[in-house]
């Protein structure tokens, strides 16, 4: 393939202030359409390197090219605006980008219906479920249609049943709006379930000690969850994920 | 029915207590020719809450303290969320007006009473001032507490979005402050009525408000008035205290914890 990719790394680094380093040296690059999911153990720097490449942190060392025109985040939190209701706060982000009222309305409420939201449009935060709040957190950024998105941990806190559900929407977007991510996770099976390389971290200061390529095609079907093959490559990760401490 | 009595019964003994000593200790306790230095309910009653005089009179200074009281509370609203602001913005503000806050809220107000009259004699700005500063401190402090608890994330989403600072405040911090700063408000509004009494009590200049009929109802020795128009200026403050309350419960009550049930 020769396009361009939508995102590299390359010999990232980063080193905080008072000596800890929290990203040895870290290059990869992201296709477009490519859904990349990274793994590691907690505190192995994944989080940093979804910050650095929003621009949240600036890296210590080496460099960081977005090609998309916008980046979407989607915290591991829904950090939404308690007093605003569900339409107001979908209409947020386009609202902070100075879209006119018109235009903010009519891409919100695409966005509510394609997460599924419809009908709770006058809703605040706090009479939604987790999912649902999840949910909204991601039809914001849904409005500003970003080539690349960056998730961190979006459904580790929510149930498994909802988290299942919630994985395969997120399959059904990025089929249809071909956008590329990068997942971060503590979920093996999450990971490949979704993704079509896995990277795999190792533990603090991280680095990648491996590049895991999931071998299925798109759209995926819920019971690619119970294919053996899918169970082997997470073995695979799995064995990463243990080996990454060892030099 | 049965559940709202059960709720309100034990406030409504305590009431029915108070006034029962009240009536044993002025018929009993006192002595029948010093039984004026503490009149009965009773007497309050007939000679200050039914009586025609003192009504009308305590009525007209019930609407000057409360002008006084509104009056300086205002100028303590936008004061302080001027100053809660600026704290926020930068540091240094608040490094260097923060011990003096402390310090204000610690002056004895009586002891500086004096001082404010140099400067604005024993005008309505006098007592307007000691109400200022009475009721100024919980206002920049529960703004600028509201304002710093703002969730980190929501500070990243802002700043992915390319929100200037202004835009911040609107859309941000000042929402996130509304449930703490109204808690604020609601505290500085009764302590207005105490601030607008005490500035009355010392000044006693211009038409009395309720400050200056206690001082004449105690110099006269017309203690039925005196309970009575102490008891006015425990309302305008419980008034006043619950205006706020109520504001600040309308606005936080759609999507704030502590608006619920």
């Amino acid at each position: 393939m020769t396009t361009e990719p939508a995102l590299v790394f390359d010999a990232v680094e980063k080193t905080y202030a008072d000596g800890t380093a929290a990203l040895r040296p870290t290059s990869f690059s992201l296709n477009p359409a490519e859904l990349t999911a990274i793994v590691g153990p907690s505190g192995c720097g994944k989080s940093t390197l979804l910050r650095i490449a929003a621009g949240l942190v600036a890296p210590t060392a080496g460099t960081v090219r977005v090609v998309a025109d916008r980046l979407g985040f989607v915290f591991q939190d829904p950090t939404l605006l308690p007093w605003r209701t569900v339409l107001a706060n979908i209409e947020l982000l386009s609202e902070l980008h100075g879209l006119p009222a018109g235009e903010r309305r009519r891409r919100a409420l695409d966005a509510i219906e394609s997460v599924g939201l419809t009908g709770f449009e006058q809703h605040h935060p706090k009479q939604l479920s987790g999912g649902m709040r999840m949910r909204v957190s991601l039809a914001r950024w849904l409005t500003l249609e970003p080539g690349v998105f960056l998730f961190d941990e979006p459904f580790g806190a929510l149930d498994e049943l909802t988290r299942e559900r919630l994985n395969d929407e997120l399959l059904r977007l990025f089929g249809e709006l071909g956008f590329a991510a990068l997942f971060v996770t503590h979920s093996i099976f999450e990971a490949v379930f979704l993704s079509s390389r896995v990277l795999v971290m190792s533990d603090r200061p991280g680095r990648i000690v491996a590049d895991i390529t999931v071998p299925f095609d798109y759209p995926r079907p819920q019971e690619l969850r119970f294919d053996p093959t899918l169970a082997e490559v997470a073995g695979q990760v799995s064995a990463a994920l243990r080996d990454g401490g060892q030099p | 029915m049965k559940a709202a009595w059960r709720r309100i019964a034990p406030a409504v003994v305590t009431a029915a207590a108070v006034i029962a000593i009240w009536e044993f200790a002025s018929t009993e306790l006192v002595s029948r020719h010093r039984q004026f230095l503490l009149p009965g309910p009773g007497k309050v009653l007939t000679d200050g809450l039914l009586d025609a005089t003192t009504m009308r009179q305590i009525a007209a200074s019930l609407w000057l303290t409360t002008r006084l009281s509104l009056f300086g509370l205002g100028i303590a609203i936008v004061f302080g969320v001027v100053i809660g602001v600026a704290m926020l913005r930068f540091a240094w503000v608040e490094r260097a007006s923060y011990p003096y806050l402390v310090a204000l809220q610690a002056v004895p107000v009586l002891a500086i009473a004096p001082l404010l009259t140099v400067a604005f004699g024993y005008s309505f700005w006098a007592k307007s001032i000691i109400v200022v500063i009475i009721a100024f401190f919980p206002i920049p402090t529960t703004l600028l507490l509201g304002m710093k608890s703002v969730d980190a994330g929501l500070i990243d989403l802002f700043t992915l979005n390319g929100a200037g600072w202004w835009t911040r405040l609107r859309k941000l911090y000042f929402p996130n402050a509304l449930p703490s700063l109204f808690a604020g408000l609601r505290i500085s509004a009764g302590l207005s009525v105490i601030g607008a009494i005490v500035g009355e009590l010392f000044f006693q200049q211009g038409s009395p408000g309720l400050g200056e009929r206690i001082y004449a109802y105690q110099t006269n020795m017309q203690y039925p008035q005196l309970y009575t128009a102490i008891i006015f200026s425990s309302l305008l403050g419980i008034a006043i205290f619950s205006f706020f309350g109520w504001i600040g419960h309308r606005i936080v009550r759609s999507w704030h914890e502590s608006a619920q049930g």
